[in-house]
């Protein structure tokens, strides 16, 4: 049985807060059309990912220990993210050793912790969303979410219901390039496998190139813009919320 | 290190390989063969038992592991018994002075080589050649690269970067005793032509080089899989017969051996079985009608026991099937060359660094993405881009990782903690940008983001933050 009126704390991620509010809000739409009672706890900032992946251990736990504390007194936690969602579900509980009681709180958090399309279908038991979106899309499978957190078929049955039809692309489970720092780090080669990306999304005649991460989307759109191709970028909440009357990602207000 | 490595300059290397026409042809061309291949043998063996094959390969390989210096132990007896030798080699040097010594003692011209990649670690070829020895690449792929003068840039598909056009003209090139008109179409055609310019070399070798998949403790047998069956000939025609393999290639029983074999052509090739799979017993014993009179093994170390007992010990695990690196988009990106030594891929940014040193080879395990598509078809369920993790880990450590990246992490990090300093910052960051870049949507170039910006655009923040905005009582 699904919980009733569970206590969720939204993690609005460091991007969605800065970049894309929207995301946040559609976030906020889809659970409290599924029953949930929302908080979103004032203390969080970023998960820490970026110091856990560039190798700088301590800051990533200190930065852990603040999203424990502001997060593990709700029933869930719940992202429209599903790389920040693996960094709080899978790693958490890694930087902390065994008989720390600090991993005991993190493997509490981490049970607890969700990326939202799961979160929905998975723990809400959600069918069916309320909004009606008759839009052909294309679904790019983000790297975190789809091979730490199993999220695949969830986002697909949600659009399914909403009456989105989704046209696969070649490869949609191959990463757009994006990896955090590696962007920046290694610019060619991410430019270089973003252009494959984008170009498979076109292929598929899609209108819309939708995903579940936002450091991807900002990635795809760029490249999308950068090379004039027509597809309207957008994070799946948006579309599952029936959101879609804000300009698209990277997309101008005219 | 015996073998020089570039990967230092693994930047450089990236956008050279990017330019090259050729090579990225021949990436796109091979991009997704392996990884059909391997989802077909998968699906057809079904998934449920090729999963639970994988998670038997891992346990027996940690078991192993375990209790390494018991097998290496028996494994070097059988061999004696079996009439054959084994030579420790603690270091790449090692192993080519014994290796040479083998082969002066057998008062060798030409050594014929099967696949090793062991034998590319050790740099074998380049020191046998100043030592006046003739090294013969017989592995088609191998054989291609030798006469182009490079190494493998692929595990198992050693001359993957190079186009059939490239093939056409290097045999042209080399195989001057042939008619200079003929024609040289089609793949058959290439390979014949290979097939038959190797095959009398196989006649001239005193020695004969091969690798080996695994090491059988039980039984002392080497065994190694080939599709062309040019390991077979390079082995049984010459007198004497030099296995190169590293330690951890060992396992402790036959039985075991069919494990790793029913999860190593699948994971590789996406064949049930490799075309030839032979097992080595040591010398020509009196009864036999062929083999090699005298039976060597090098076992090398080379810096593989230090990776006992450390977050790195279940690298050597590995099997050497390539599809880390056939599933890796870097690598199917940039090809195997630009990672600068002897191992590309996933796997190499995890070994090389071990091998070489995280100084030398530190670039490896930061060109990833983390994706996590080498971890999920590894058959030995080999956590990658975690020990890429832990090497990032090391580089931060010792001061490696390079100050713009540390500084800025520092800055970042010192915000991040301080939730209220955070909002303020951030919102008056966002709220400018926003501003900036509304009307457009996106930005074109931004200061201290041209890695971003050089490709594509930066997608505008819309205005205000989300945590501003839902504390001032905005609501869907």
């Amino acid at each position: 049985m699904p919980p009733t009126n569970p206590r969720v704390a939204l993690f609005a991620t460091c991007l969605v807060d800065m970049f894309r509010p929207s995301v946040g809000f559609a976030t906020v739409k889809l659970l409290e059309e599924a029953g949930c009672e929302i908080h979103v706890p004032e203390a969080q900032t970023c998960c820490g990912q970026p110091a856990w992946n560039s190798g700088d251990r301590e800051t990533a736990r200190d930065i852990a220990k603040q999203v424990i504390v502001a997060f593990e007194g709700y029933d869930y936690t719940v992202l429209p993210s599903g790389s920040c969602g693996a960094t709080i579900a899978k790693d958490y509980p890694a930087m902390f050793d065994e008989g720390d009681p600090w991993r005991i709180r993190a493997e509490a958090l981490a049970r607890k912790t969700f990326e939202i399309t799961s979160f929905l279908t998975d723990v809400m038991g959600v069918e069916t969303v309320a909004a009606e979106v008759p839009r052909l899309v294309t679904y790019h499978d983000s790297c975190s979410g789809l091979r730490s957190l199993g999220v695949k078929a969830q986002p697909r049955k949600l659009l399914a219901s909403a009456g989105v039809s989704v046209r696969e692309m070649e490869e949609s489970e191959v990463c757009c390039g994006f990896g955090g720092t590696f962007c920046v780090k290694y610019p060619d080669i991410s430019n270089s496998m973003v252009n494959d990306k984008v170009t498979n999304a076109t292929a598929t005649g899609a209108e819309m190139l939708l995903a579940g991460d936002l450091g991807c989307l900002m990635n795809m759109a760029g490249k999308a813009s950068r090379d004039g191709k027509q597809i309207e970028v957008r994070h799946v909440v948006e579309v599952l919320a029936g959101m879609t009357d804000t300009p698209a990602i990277g997309e101008g207000q005219g | 290190m015996t073998v020089q490595s570039t990967t230092p300059q693994f930047k450089q290397n990236t956008k050279d390989a990017l330019k090259n026409a050729n090579l990225q042809t021949a990436l796109r061309d091979t991009r997704n063969g392996f990884v059909g291949k391997r989802a077909a043998a998968r699906e057809k063996m079904g998934v449920d038992e090729f999963e639970g094959l994988r998670d038997a390969a891992r346990d027996l390989k940690n078991h192993t592991l375990a209790n390494l210096d018991v097998y290496l132990e028996m494994y070097e007896e059988q061999v004696r018994a079996s009439g054959g030798h084994v030579h420790w080699a603690k270091t790449a040097e090692d192993a080519q002075r014994i290796v040479l010594d083998i082969c002066r003692k057998a008062d060798a011209k030409t050594v014929n080589k099967g696949k090793t990649m062991i034998s590319e670690e050790c740099g074998i070829n380049d020191f046998l050649a100043e030592n006046g020895i003739k090294p013969v690449e017989t592995d088609l792929g191998e054989y291609i690269i030798q006469l182009r003068g490079e190494h493998p840039s692929h595990i198992i598909a050693p001359a993957v970067h190079v186009t059939v056009p490239e093939v056409r003209d290097e045999f042209r090139k080399a195989h001057t005793h042939l008619d200079a008109d003929r024609n040289l179409d089609g793949l058959d055609t290439l390979l014949k032509e290979a097939r038959g310019v190797l095959r009398e070399k196989y006649f001239e070798a005193e020695v004969g080089i091969t690798g080996a998949n695994m090491l059988i403790a039980e039984t002392g047998q080497s065994i190694i899989v080939t599709n062309e069956g040019n390991g077979d000939l390079s082995q049984s025609l010459p007198r004497v017969h030099i296995v190169m393999a590293s330690l951890e290639k060992i396992v402790p029983t036959l039985e075991d051996s069919a494990t790793i074999l029913r999860v190593l052509a699948r994971s590789a090739t996406g064949q049930d079985m490799s075309v030839y799979t032979t097992f080595s017993s040591g010398p020509r014993r009196a009864t036999d009608p062929d083999g090699p009179e005298e039976y060597h093994v090098v076992l090398l170390d080379n810096g593989r026991t230090d990776m006992i007992g450390t977050e790195f010990q279940d690298m050597l695990r590995c099997i050497r099937c390539g599809a880390c690196i056939n599933h890796c988009p870097v690598y199917q990106t940039v090809g195997g060359h630009a990672y600068g030594w002897v191992y590309p891929g996933p796997m190499g940014s995890v070994l090389t660094p071990s091998l070489i040193g995280v100084e030398e080879g530190g670039q490896l395990p930061n060109a990833s993405t983390f994706c996590g598509r080498c971890e999920s078809v590894c058959p030995m369920r080999i956590p990658l881009p975690k020990m890429m993790r832990h090497w990032r880990e090391r580089e931060f450590e010792k001061n490696l990782t390079p100050s713009a990246m540390r500084y800025g992490l520092k800055a970042w990090a010192f915000v991040a903690k301080r939730p209220w300093l955070y909002r303020v910052k951030t919102r008056a960051a966002i709220m400018a940008l926003g501003l900036l870049g509304r009307r457009k949507g996106r930005f074109a170039a931004l200061p201290l983001a041209s890695g971003w910006t050089g490709g594509r655009d930066m997608p505008a923040p819309e205005g205000d933050t989300f945590m501003a905005q839902w504390k001032a009582g905005k609501r869907p």
